[in-house]
């Protein structure tokens, strides 16, 4: 049909748009285009072409295209294939590219039962008519490869359908979930917080790299529960990209990751200047931390490599609050022990030194709904099917008419007719020989 | 032996392929037309060789994986497919002369591989470490691979319709003989795409399938997926034109070198200039 290729060609013109201009665009990326051709784009639904109404429309005019091109053509098909011919009459042995007579011996039953066995055994086995005194043979071969065409329609149709029900009832969304954290709700795509009912939780996330600086894995372990109580088999499991988890329909991707500020623990080493063991002690993220001999000690901010703060330092580094025993807050930096005039100059009586940080990460998931997508398969497996239906497989047929003349034999195939003549030709032969 | 020597052989072979398949036009002997065939062969002997080694030499950097993963192994499996087509067509129907319209494109990619492409072998990174990368890159390189030689068998087509309505000179016409005729070209140029329709169908799939299983979205618009769907759109249409409209010929030829050049944007173009999910070249 022209409006079937008009559609086609449309679709695939217009497509072009929304790869070459950025969707749902970043400001940096805004910022490059002139006023108008924002304000042009914007009307025209550039920046999300593909969820525009134009575009929307022309996926449904294809469909409705499909629909009705299917429903004008599907009966005569069916036709074809449910109702065949059973009888080759002159009339219609004349539509038939395919004819030859044959010489052969015998009675004419005698001539039905050898043609049946033989086509039993060539083709397929035959469907026998008798009809004024002469008899019709006919057999076939994958008569249901005519349908292919419509399984393909009908695909399209199937993977348009579980598209709708993911974007009706399913959904996309985001969630960071810190190292020992948990979450029980997500961010849903435009803001919207969406309850999971369940928590997960984030045991550990880790990230490896090989040895070119090459990422090699992003792992983050999870554990479900259900209204405080861990849900059983799925406790510590590990996610990585390409190995999801699912619970209840509702799907964990390891999308990302980031330092996270919740629950690292520093470390510190505090020594008296007037001797004594020196003291390790452990301090959360503004926890005051109590001294010996009275004072208080809080670390604002960390890192594990000063350089690019400090030029001429290495090694990690703390920006600290210090109290001493009844006095005012000083803030200072610490450093690693490496630098012990650095760290003496601070501190009274003590000599504090940072000795670095167990760095937590938050994991960033994915999280996805989608009960269409089984539908999308079933789809998707419909057309690679109805595909090769359609283009490798061929709807043969073979009539045979017994009469006084002497035998007819026909035939007719709906894909390559150069093919089906050789194959005819060779059939022939095989009878003559019988 | 390196894998990468191989691959320079390999494309000197196509090399002297597209030559031998030169001479081949302009002698129009028989047995030079066998030998273009036989050098293609030879290079692709040798070409699976090379991929099997550098997918040993992986292994042997202690990270393996199928020698998939990048724009250089891509085009090396691409020539690879083309080169496999070509030979099946051409043990099938024994034109000659349709590999110097097919090889060329093999010589390119092998030349464009060695010389302009970095060939290290470089670890997996995450989001690769599935074996649907086998699956998808597969059924894609040869849907693209069977439609480059349709590409090849319509761009014969129009010079072959060019000729005979020009009248054509004696020495063209001498050439001409050793083209398929016009009805067999045309049949042939609807036989590649109708094999690599329901391939490039499979790797949308499997693309699809995979991205659902590793990022939870089966389909977002990202350039390298849309430009995949406009090739499809592309074929279906001369699918369409040719069922029900009865396009054959020079309009169905013209349809089949614009899809191929949609299929080679689809591929490369994508990569090189638009920016998207689908980084990995290829």
């Amino acid at each position: 049909m022209k409006l079937t290729i008009f559609l086609l060609i449309g679709l695939a013109l217009t497509s072009i748009i929304g790869t070459v201009i950025q969707q749902n665009p970043q400001r940096e990326y805004l910022a490059t285009l002139s006023e108008t051709k924002i304000r042009l784009y914007s009307s025209l639904g550039f920046f999300d072409m593909y969820h525009s109404w134009w575009f929307i429309l022309l996926l449904y005019l294809l469909t409705l295209n499909l629909i009705c091109c299917s429903i004008k053509r599907l009966p005569r098909v069916w036709k074809i294939v449910s109702e065949p011919v059973h009888v080759m009459d002159e009339r219609f042995e004349k539509t038939l590219s395919n004819v030859k007579e044959l010489k052969l011996r015998g009675s004419k039953t005698e001539l039905r039962d050898r043609l049946a066995s033989f086509l039993k055994a060539e083709f397929s086995d035959p469907v026998i008519t008798e009809r004024d005194g002469e008899y019709h043979l006919f057999s076939q071969k994958n008569p249901w490869c005519r349908l292919g065409v419509y399984v393909v329609h009908l695909s399209i149709i199937i993977i348009f359908i579980g598209a709708l029900i993911g974007s009706f009832f399913g959904y996309k969304a985001y969630v960071n979930i810190p190292e020992g954290g948990s979450i029980a709700q997500v961010q849903g795509s435009g803001g919207k917080v969406i309850d999971l009912g369940f928590e997960v939780s984030c045991e550990k996330f880790s990230v490896s790299f090989y040895d070119t600086g090459a990422p090699k894995e992003f792992k983050s372990i999870l554990s479900v529960s259900e209204n405080g109580q861990p849900v059983q088999g799925y406790q510590n499991i590990p996610i990585i990209v390409n190995d999801p988890l699912t619970y209840k329909g509702i799907t964990f991707y390891q999308s990302s990751y980031g330092p996270s500020d919740e629950g690292v623990l520093y470390h510190l080493t505090v020594r008296d200047r007037k001797g004594g063991a020196p003291l390790k002690l452990d301090a959360r993220q503004g926890e005051r931390l109590a001294l010996p001999g009275g004072a208080y000690l809080s670390v604002m901010e960390a890192t594990q490599d000063v350089r690019p703060f400090m030029k001429g330092f290495t090694g990690p580094g703390a920006q600290v609050e210090f109290t001493p025993a009844g006095g005012r807050p000083q803030p200072f930096i610490i450093l690693s022990e490496q630098y012990e005039s650095f760290n003496a100059q601070h501190g009274g009586d003590l000599v504090v030194t940072f000795d670095g940080m167990d760095q937590k990460f938050f994991t960033g998931l994915q999280v996805a709904k989608d009960p269409g997508v089984l539908v999308v398969w079933l789809g998707c497996f419909l057309m690679v099917v109805g595909i090769c239906m359609a283009f490798f497989m061929s709807h043969k047929r073979v009539w045979a008419r017994v009469s006084d003349a002497g035998v007819t034999l026909g035939g007719s195939a709906s894909k390559n007719p150069a093919g089906f003549e050789m194959s005819f030709e060779e059939l022939v032969q095989k009878i003559n020989k019988v | 032996m390196s894998s990468s020597m191989l691959f320079n052989v390999t494309m000197i072979a196509y090399m002297v392929s597209t030559c031998i398949f030169f001479a081949f036009l302009a002698s129009r002997s028989k047995v030079v037309g066998l030998a273009g065939t036989y050098a293609a062969l030879f290079g692709f002997v040798v070409q699976t060789v090379a991929i099997g080694l550098r997918w040993k030499e992986s292994y042997d950097q202690g990270h393996g994986h199928a020698p998939l993963s990048n724009l250089f192994e891509s085009v090396v499996f691409f020539t690879w497919t083309i080169i496999l087509i070509f030979l099946v067509i051409d043990f099938m129907y024994k034109y000659h002369a349709i590999g110097f319209f097919v090889v060329p494109f093999a010589l390119f990619g092998m030349a464009w591989a060695q010389l302009g492409l970095d060939s290290g072998i470089q670890p997996l990174v995450p989001a690769l470490q599935s074996n649907w990368l086998v699956y998808h890159v597969i059924t894609c390189f040869l849907g693209y691979a069977a439609f480059a030689v349709a590409c090849g068998i319509s761009i014969m087509y129009l010079i072959r319709d060019k000729m005979e309505q020009g009248g054509g000179s004696a020495q063209a016409g001498g050439m001409l003989s050793l083209f398929p005729s016009i009805r067999v070209l045309d049949d042939l140029n609807y036989k590649a795409i109708m094999v690599g329709f329901p391939l490039l169908t499979l790797g949308i799939v499997t693309g699809a399938a995979w991205a659902n299983y590793a990022w939870g979205t089966y389909w977002s618009w990202d350039p390298k997926e849309t430009w995949s769907l406009i090739v499809w759109f592309v074929y279906a249409a001369f699918l369409h034109a040719r069922i029900t409209r009865g396009w054959v010929g020079r309009r169905a030829a013209i349809l089949s070198i614009v899809g191929f050049v949609a299929t080679i944007f689809c591929y490369l173009g994508v990569n090189l200039l638009l920016s998207g999910l689908h980084s990995y070249g290829g």
